[in-house]
């Protein structure tokens, strides 16, 4: 296969960060042609910088092969890596962003974000079998505005709740968000108390919730559903926190210390009950809903 | 005076000349009462120009305003025999959320609130009225204690937003806010809301799932500071005033968009130019629908709470 060819093989090293450097230029001229038909099969791990096949990237789950760097993953390919094959039925795929607040560009932005992500929202929600066990799965969009919570995010979260309730299913969102979008100003803020209030009607059913923290969650999302998981996992070295890294640094006026709001140090002030690495992250959530259903079966 | 805000200005100057004149036509027995009247007469017609035309820029600045009533100053004025509670009986006391058990009218209720300071020592120990987590679990805790003994809550919101710190994301102000805002959707005892002040983001939040939220006429509610959208938005938080004017932050814009369910009226200019009749008024308002709540069975408290917060959102 085409795809085999490419393997492995590794691109010559051009900077592209040195404007100054006149050969470079000039050698970066020649090349852009070229470059252009690359850019689409290759790309840099943020890193490493190592130069990776995107086919290679999409075959190891969205990391780099090289150094193990987690690269964000579009919704449905973490659907696709989740939920057993063809068993996925999508929730309220027609709901989209109004603009209550005639928030200046804001029209433009969602096109923009539509255009990036191929999704109308920043969230992607429905049911589907975990090996087998049925339940339902949110995935925020990362790609679309940060995969900010505006009205629709909360309005899908809140209706995939209320099915679970409904359908006496597991709920499992995995969190991937800027925080609250402000071009929907006060709604998007009032997102929070929505899905939140969604929780405890879930969790008075006990019903499980399993939320999957993933880079980077941060502001509304960390202040609401994130933090509310029966269960709460991590992807590795995830930026986890409810004020980001820089507004803190301004606050505070001091850097931030190495690994400061990541996965392993929200594991290590006890917020997290466990980091699971993406590729085992289908089974541990298998193995999680399994003991929970034997739990379910004890008190029928 | 110092603490006058800039748009009042005008008001201020012409007050001042009308003193003079009278003064003036006092101590040199003259008569100027026409001129004296005159100068009334615009006086008034350019108070009901400016408190009319209040941007909301100006707004902003009403209620960050330094002699703006601050919760401790309400409470001593609606409720009696507050006793105040301290500690999340966990890792501390937070000053910067206050809150206990007080009497409004004959009924027992609990009272919780942010708290700014009123002076730069007092706003060093309160943190500007930005909590920690400690400060959002030691407010559950005494909800948890309201439900228990059958109080009605209520909740003063007043708060640039939740501590943006070091030691805040260490000790988990994200679930922290997470955890009031699941735990208040469900208690089982009425939750009032007034909004006096700042409400500040997730900060303001997490005191305020209700039953009934209400609004200060001249404070605001925001996703974010106008200066953290103007410096998001345009790269300079000095474009603040522009980005009020965008973002919906006011009383009549969050009644407008139903986050909200009752505007308080405040006199011209603001809470700090008459607290009794503010306070006059929350109270009124705190007895008539403590009396509509407590007449709920607990299941319809819960379904109609649900239900308030259910409903915020536009969408296509
Ligand atoms: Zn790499």
């Amino acid at each position: 296969m085409l795809k085999a060819l490419f393997r492995k093989k590794k691109y010559a090293t051009v900077s592209v960060d040195n404007d100054n450097n006149y050969s470079n230029n000039i050698k970066k001229n020649e090349n852009k042609k070229q470059d252009d038909i690359d850019n689409k099969l290759w790309t840099k791990c943020k890193k490493c910088g190592e130069i990776l096949l995107k086919e290679d990237i999409k075959e190891d789950l969205y990391t780099c092969g090289k150094c193990n760097y987690y690269f964000r993953i579009p919704a449905r390919e973490r659907i696709n890596m989740i939920f057993d094959k063809d068993t996925f039925i999508e929730y309220d795929k027609e709901l989209k962003a109004g603009n209550p607040l005639e928030f200046p560009e804001y029209d433009k932005k969602l096109k923009k974000a539509a255009d990036k992500s191929k999704e109308v929202e920043a969230i992607v929600t429905g049911e589907g079998d975990i090996k087998g066990i049925k339940a339902i799965l949110c995935v925020m969009e990362a790609n679309f505005m940060m995969g900010s919570m505006g009205s629709v995010v909360g309005e899908k979260i809140t209706r995939a709740i209320e099915k679970a309730i409904e359908k006496k299913l597991p709920v499992i969102i995995f969190c991937a968000s800027g925080g609250a979008r402000m071009q929907e100003g006060i709604l998007s803020l009032m997102q929070m108390g929505k899905t939140s209030a969604a929780l405890n009607r879930l969790s008075d059913e006990k019903l499980p919730f399993i939320s999957v923290l993933t880079d980077p969650t941060t502001g509304g999302v960390t202040a609401s559903f994130a933090m509310l998981g029966d269960i709460i996992l991590a992807e590795p070295k995830a930026l986890i926190g409810f004020a980001g890294p820089r507004v803190i640094e301004q606050t505070i006026r001091q850097r931030l210390p190495e690994g400061f709001q990541r996965s392993e140090f929200l594991k290590e002030k006890g917020f997290i009950d466990k980091i699971v690495k993406r590729k085992y992250l289908k089974e541990k959530i298998y193995k999680i809903l399994y003991i929970h259903t034997m739990g379910s079966e004890r008190y029928e | 005076m110092s603490n006058d805000l800039e748009f009042e200005k005008p008001i201020i100057e012409l007050e001042n000349k009308i003193g003079e004149l009278e003064k003036f036509s006092k101590e040199n027995e003259v008569d100027l009462s026409n001129e004296i009247k005159i100068l009334k007469n615009k006086l008034d017609n350019m108070k009901d120009e400016i408190y009319e035309n209040i941007t909301p820029w100006q707004k902003v600045k009403i209620a960050r305003h330094k002699e703006r009533p601050t919760t401790l100053e309400y409470i001593e004025k609606i409720f009696t025999d507050f006793i105040e509670f301290h500690g999340d009986r966990n890792y501390g006391d937070d000053n910067a959320i206050v809150g206990g058990i007080a009497i409004l009218e004959d009924t027992p209720v609990t009272v919780i609130g942010h708290q700014k300071g009123k002076d730069t020592k007092d706003n060093i120990k309160r943190n500007f009225g930005m909590p920690h987590p400690e400060g959002y679990r030691k407010a559950l805790r005494l909800m948890k204690q309201a439900e228990k003994f059958n109080r009605p809550v209520i909740m003063f919101v007043d708060t640039p937003g939740a501590y943006c710190g070091l030691e805040a994301e260490q000790r988990g102000q994200g679930e922290a806010i997470a955890t009031n805002l699941l735990k208040m959707s469900g208690l089982k005892t009425p939750i009032l809301v007034v909004v006096i002040g700042e409400g500040g983001s997730g900060g303001a939040l997490g005191l305020s799932i209700g039953d009934r939220i209400c609004m200060l006429e001249h404070s605001i509610y925001s996703v974010i500071s106008p200066e953290g959208l103007s410096s998001i938005l345009w790269k300079d938080a000095s474009l603040a005033e522009e980005a009020a004017d965008i973002m919906k932050l006011t009383s009549k814009d969050l009644l407008d968009l139903k986050v909200i369910d009752k505007i308080i009226k405040e006199p011209p200019g603001g809470t700090h130019k008459d607290l009794d009749l503010v306070s006059e008024n929350i109270k009124n308002y705190l007895n008539d629908e403590i009396s509509k709540l407590l007449k709920l069975e607990k299941k319809e408290l819960l379904n109609n709470r649900y239900k308030k917060v259910r409903e915020i959102g536009i969408y296509n």
